[in-house]
């Protein structure tokens, strides 16, 4: 490492120092932010947030075209067009391939037609009260499974909130709020239809042990109903009855609910403990033990997440 | 029947209801009570540990008023109980190490979203470990994306959403890809639990009825957690996600959510599929392959970076192909070893990253090496974490990198001659990669100060400390004790069969 060489810079002993002390020689024109970072203070949030200035990002965009822009990165790029096309086609081909040895549909020697489903089938009514056959496999035998299945719809509208909800407290300028009108055929047509459509829903989810349906199914009908509400009578008149506190407190009661009213269950049938809920007569609407009470709060949680999806694409509004 | 079977079961509807209830906290309320939670956590799954080593027999439990095939049931053995005590001590260091940057990063409405996120992660995490049917593990895989997701893009700006949207998208191939395996599995064999279907495999191979389907199977299977695990080929997604988000969420990525998988997919291949058929299907050499380039492309590409959390994200792709390779031996050596390998780049890759997380807030928060000089002088003890953690991927005695690497080697032995040389010839050469590029992030933080700069000394945070301590103990502890803890791996697997 003769530092005595005119070009001892473009050496790679010289070079393989710089990169071990990390001197190593970066183009300014990759790095943009290399000269901003000179004054040693503590960084404000706000300051931290605008780290990434425009101009950087404009310099950015045009080293990147630049860079797609060159001969070798166009063949590249069509090379990778044709082969993701080839893979697809692979990967359904050799799909396809495989359906054709597995079991034929609707053959009673399946292997999935087995003491599994037999048990569902002749014992679901004694054992969990449940008329409707399904919900009783999804709210009874297999209620941890449903217990996941809520969470999934609970984090993915955190998850949604997360990316769209209003940072700032004050509210937006008039001119980005997109105006309401009213309409009177939407208004009239909503004046029927919405209490037909929110007591439709509440059969679905109530009826749900005895009859096709349940929670998911109703929840959606009724959130289905106050999004048309809010169509027709705007957002401020709907904020008096449905607000984001009524949605958090909803949300937040039916999950307790059904993760406490779970737990009880689950932990009395891991300890051999006779459980307190009674079954009650099969095809009664108060029967089949929890199943009835879990739907509700399944229907009202599907109902909130649905109506909160739609007001959250209006913005400044959660 | 004993009331300590219960703490599994607590464990994880403790955090999923915890998750609820955050959701009307303010942020500050909910950051400790999460805190709180994961700390109840470990300290179940660590009273689940003993009592499970106790009795020395793993025990199913119902999950509800019906037996296995019909309910839901999960399942307590030695090998569970110790990776979720492991998986939940790290996870409770690295959010209380990056709850100051949590704190700056996030914005004010969304902390306490944060916090669901990062409980629902430990459910779904406990889930998928103790999990004894398919189909749950799969609705956990769901909860365990959304919330990784969650995690990458709660950091407001644009190189999060990007990153996000990446992780979001291979993610979800990953998923696609195992939802079509269960679905074949399921109708290949007609049931969802672990044990009855590697019955009914064993039955359906000693026949010789649909074995094609069943190879398609396990290759979707494994192909699909590949995916989210960020083996070699499929890693584009990581350097992004693992650099640009907040500490605690690139914590979290890289050591539990992608080790999360890893364990999910020795389950599968013990429990669900049966070793001698995974030995037959030949689908470890596929693993081993990758494996091996993964360890020699992600050293290569750590070097060339000049970003000290992309190099660390780098170095993990090279971890994770140590992880596979040690699965494609097909030993049971190999599978300690790797299982080994999970705790040990767990507790050393979580804290390099709050480590470099502490120097980069002492040198104006950048995160390029030529600003980082000098840094851990003005912040001494995240120099000397962020040492002990390379310290620990170089394989330095004492540390818990080092045991994984010799159990490697050990392992490698006992191996056919071409996978011997191979192994050999790749772990050189890779700890010398690594040491090239980890030696040079620690020269470059231990420069002098500039003159300017004197003076500047930081005032350390006490959750950063405390965080700090328990990774180094974990880390001590992992490479001193490093034999009970072998014992206990091989007894676990023992007690998959």
């Amino acid at each position: 490492m003769s530092k005595l060489k005119e070009n001892y810079k473009d050496s790679f002993s010289q070079k393989f120092s710089d990169f071990m002390t990390g001197d190593l020689e970066v183009p300014d024109e990759v790095h943009p932010r290399k000269k901003q970072a000179k004054n040693n203070k503590v960084i404000q949030a706000d300051e931290f947030f605008s780290e990434f200035t425009d101009a950087d990002d404009i310099k950015r965009r045009e080293l990147y075209q630049a860079f797609r822009n060159r001969k070798f990165m166009e063949w590249i790029n069509r090379a990778y067009n044709i082969i993701s096309v080839v893979v697809a086609i692979t990967i359904i081909c050799v799909l396809l391939f495989t359906v054709s040895f597995l079991p034929a549909f609707g053959d009673k020697d399946n292997p999935a037609n087995n003491e599994v489903s037999e048990r569902y089938i002749e014992d679901g009514l004694d054992e969990t009260g449940a008329v409707n056959i399904v919900a009783g496999m999804i709210l009874d035998y297999r209620a941890f499974d449903t217990f996941g299945e809520s969470n999934v719809l609970f984090i993915a509208c955190c998850c949604v909130l997360i990316l769209l909800r209003n940072d700032d407290d004050e509210p937006l300028p008039d001119e980005d709020v997109v105006d309401f009108r009213r309409d009177i055929i939407l208004e009239k047509a909503a004046k029927f239809l919405v209490p037909v459509i929110l007591v439709f829903g509440i059969y679905v989810v109530l009826n749900g042990h005895l009859s096709p349906g349940g929670g998911f199914s109703g929840g959606a009908i009724m959130g289905a109903a106050l999004i048309l509400f809010a169509c027709a009578y705007g957002f401020e008149r709907m904020e008096r009855i449905f607000s984001y506190k009524t949605f958090r407190r909803i949300t937040f009661g039916a999950l307790l609910f059904y993760g406490l009213a779970k737990s009880y269950s689950f932990f009395t049938g891991a300890n051999h403990i006779e459980s307190i809920i009674p079954l009650g007569t099969p095809g009664a609407i108060l029967s089949s033990g929890l199943i009835l009470y879990l739907n509700i709060c399944v229907g009202l949680v599907v109902a909130c997440t649905m109506y909160g999806f739609y007001t959250l694409f209006k913005r400044g509004r959660i | 029947m004993d009331f300590l079977r219960n703490m599994p079961f607590f464990c994880i509807i403790l955090s999923m209801v915890s998750a609820v209830i955050i959701s009307i906290m303010s942020d500050r309320v909910a950051r400790v009570f999460s805190l709180c939670v994961i700390g109840a956590v470990s300290v179940m799954s660590a009273i689940t540990f003993f009592y499970v080593a106790g009795v020395d027999q793993s025990y199913t439990y119902y999950m509800g008023h019906f037996p296995a095939p019909w309910g839901n049931e999960i399942r307590v053995g030695i090998l569970e109980a110790l990776t979720a005590t492991i998986f939940s001590i790290v996870m409770f260091a690295s959010v209380l190490g990056g709850m100051k940057r949590v704190f700056i990063d996030v914005a004010p409405k969304k902390r306490n979203l944060y916090y669901i996120m990062v409980d629902l992660l430990l459910a779904a995490l406990l889930a998928m470990i103790y999990t004894n049917d398919l189909f749950t593990g799969y609705v956990f895989i769901e909860i365990m994306t959304i919330s990784a997701c969650a995690l990458i893009m709660s950091r407001d700006n644009g190189h999060c959403l990007v990153s996000a949207m990446k992780y979001m998208i291979m993610s979800l191939i990953g998923s696609g890809l195992i939802l079509f395996g269960l679905s074949m599995l399921y109708d290949l064999t007609g049931h969802l639990l672990m044990s009855n279907i590697k019955e009914v495999i064993a039955y359906n191979v000693a026949n010789g009825r649909y074995e094609l389907p069943l190879t398609i199977t396990i290759g979707l299977l494994c192909v699909g957690i590949a995916i989210k695990s960020a083996l070699f080929p499929f890693h584009s997604w990581l350097p992004d996600a693992y650099g640009y988000s907040t500490a605690t969420s690139s914590a979290l990525l890289s050591s539990l959510i992608s080790k999360g998988y890893i364990f999910l997919l020795i389950k599968i291949m013990y429990r669900v599929i049966g070793m001698d058929v995974i030995v037959s299907t030949k689908i470890g050499n596929v693993f081993f392959v990758f494996g091996v380039i993964g360890m020699i492309a992600g050293s290569v590409r750590a070097i060339a970076q000049t970003d000290v959390r992309r190099m660390i994200a780098y170095s993990s792709v090279a971890q994770i192909g140590y992880i596979y390779m040690g699965m494609g031996l097909g030993t049971e050596l190999g599978m300690m070893a790797a299982i080994f390998h999970i705790f040990a780049h767990a507790s050393a890759k979580s804290m390099m990253f709050i480590a470099a997380d502490g120097l980069s807030y002492v040198s104006n928060d950048s995160k390029e090496f030529r600003d980082l000089s000098g840094s851990a002088i003005k912040n001494p003890i995240a120099g000397a974490t962020f040492t002990v953690g390379a310290c620990s991927m170089i394989g330095i005695p004492m540390l818990a990198g080092f045991i994984s690497k010799v159990c490697f080697a050990d392992a490698a032995i006992n191996a056919p001659t071409v996978k011997l040389v191979i192994v050999m010839l790749a772990l050189a050469f890779s700890t010398l990669l690594n040491a090239v590029y980890f030696m040079r992030a620690i020269i470059s933080i231990y420069r002098p100060v500039r003159d300017e700069d004197k003076g500047v000394m930081h005032k350390a945070n006490p959750l950063f400390i405390v965080a700090c301590i328990i990774f180094v103990a974990l880390n001590v502890f992992l490479g001193t004790h490093a034999q009970p803890i072998i014992d206990f791996i091989f007894e676990g697997i023992d007690m998959f069969a």
